[in-house]
């Protein structure tokens, strides 16, 4: 039996957060543009628009992502990394879309009237006048969504997906003792706490620097 | 023709309806002990965050961080996988109330500190300077002022804390996650074992997304009303 902290279990480890790195970037990527599109369509004018919309967000949040993720393991002829980044899009999506929603709201109207009335067309009022102020008050909330993608790749391991959590697992089977056992959790933990600690600190930082709360 | 939806697989799972009926339950048995551990951590460690006490707002600190910024999975896979080493096995159903409770007592304390943290500090001043004692102001004057900041917040973490319950099917936790999956993947009839498993989140997860839209129109209505 190989020590604990040999080069190969490291570089195995390693292995399994590049996995982890790429699902949670490739899905952000994704979600930040479905997401503000399905955040500016909750706020449209045309009901049906805003319905449909609507009707994703509701549908998404009220179940488990665990479920979608199977999901679209078992019910797309996608491979399991692909299935588990499709997966993480739908439903980092829907969270993207309440978070841009919600900073919407929190631009007056008299925003829209002004750009309208000096001649900007719909697109260009968002483009050029409403989403650069919502964005700079959605950067801790969307951080904030970034720790929860980072923590929830863990999922896929229920897929199959050897990322990091599930490199850890497999270690774990080839070692018995109470210090190494120990070793490996608190490491593989440590891993994630590194990553997401300095997002959410970065979050904070960024909360108090602009006065605004961060979603818990 | 057999397509993922076929009809015969509805039939299949109509037939097999209890499987999905005991894994609801123990869903709804993970959710209603895990909120209860939640609600009593969140409540006692977001009172002690707000209080002078560096030493105790410290150690919630740390309560807090750590279970953030960890995933659920890893920490039930401790309790779970890991503990026995030590020769302490929990039964699975305390693993998920334990490990769920924990993990979102964490999100429910920051909920409850922000809310306190929201009242001006004018009214614990006052407050004090008429007798009360901490906890009283906290009880009876501060409280009741952040309900309305304090509940939207908590009420979404009750729907996540609903949908990660799920976690239990990575440790075979006979929740409706692992009953749904394990039947769908024993008949390979995926496609309705999904629907149904997601119609009966929906069922629990749905209310309370209604109720968290309600409380925050009605916070928002209560704060532009202070404001005037």
């Amino acid at each position: 039996m190989t020590e604990l902290f040999a080069p190969e279990n490291l570089r195995f480890l390693a292995e399994g957060l590049g996995t982890t790195l790429i699902i949670a970037f490739v899905s952000i990527f994704f979600s930040l543009i479905i997401g503000t599109a399905l955040g500016v369509m909750r706020t449209h004018e045309n009901p049906l628009v805003k319905a449909v919309a609507g009707l994703y967000v509701e549908v998404i949040r009220n179940i488990p992502n665990l479920l979608i993720i199977f999901a679209m393991r078992f019910l797309t002829p996608l491979r399991a990394i692909e299935a588990a980044i499709l997966a993480f899009t739908i439903f980092t999506s829907a969270a993207v879309a309440e978070i841009v929603r919600g900073g919407m709201a929190s631009i007056g109207h008299g925003q829209w009237e002004a750009a309208r009335s000096q001649g900007f067309s719909y697109f260009k009022t968002l483009r050029y006048i409403i989403l650069p102020q919502v964005f700079r008050t959605m950067v801790p909330p969307l951080v904030g969504q970034f720790v929860t993608v980072v923590k929830d790749t863990c999922f896929v391991w229920a897929i199959g997906i050897e990322e990091l959590t599930g490199k850890g697992m497999i270690l774990m089977g080839k070692y018995t003792t109470v210090p190494q056992i120990f070793m490996l959790f608190g490491s593989i933990a440590l891993i994630y706490f590194a990553l997401n600690f300095s997002l959410s600190a970065f979050a904070r930082a960024q909360a108090r620097r602009l006065h605004v709360g961060t979603i818990a | 023709m057999e397509g993922p939806f076929a009809a015969f697989k509805w039939l299949a799972l109509a037939n097999d309806w209890q499987v999905f009926a005991e894994g609801f339950g123990m869903t709804l048995l993970y959710t209603a002990s895990s909120f209860s551990l939640a609600l009593v951590l969140g409540v006692v460690s977001g009172m002690i965050s707000t209080t002078r006490s560096r030493f105790f707002r410290v150690l919630v600190r740390i309560y807090v961080e750590i279970f953030q910024n960890t995933p659920l999975v890893i920490q039930i896979f401790f309790l779970y996988n890991g503990l026995p080493y030590l020769g302490l096995v929990l039964p699975v159903f305390a693993v998920g109330a334990l490990g769920v409770g924990v993990y979102h007592g964490a999100y429910f304390s920051e909920a409850i500190r922000a809310g306190i943290q929201s009242v001006p500090k004018g009214q614990m001043e006052a407050a004090l300077s008429q007798g009360l004692s901490h906890w009283g102001a906290l009880r009876h004057i501060v409280i009741p002022q952040a309900l309305p900041t304090i509940l939207p917040p908590l009420t979404n973490q009750v729907i996540y804390l609903v949908r990660n319950t799920a976690v239990m099917a990575m440790v075979s936790g006979g929740d409706l996650m692992f009953r749904s999956d394990s039947w769908a993947s024993e008949h390979l009839h995926y496609g309705p074992a999904y629907v149904v498993a997601g119609l009966l989140y929906f069922s629990i997860c749905f209310p309370l997304s209604r109720l968290a839209r309600r409380l925050e129109r009605n916070s928002t209505f209560s704060q532009a009303g202070a404001k005037t």
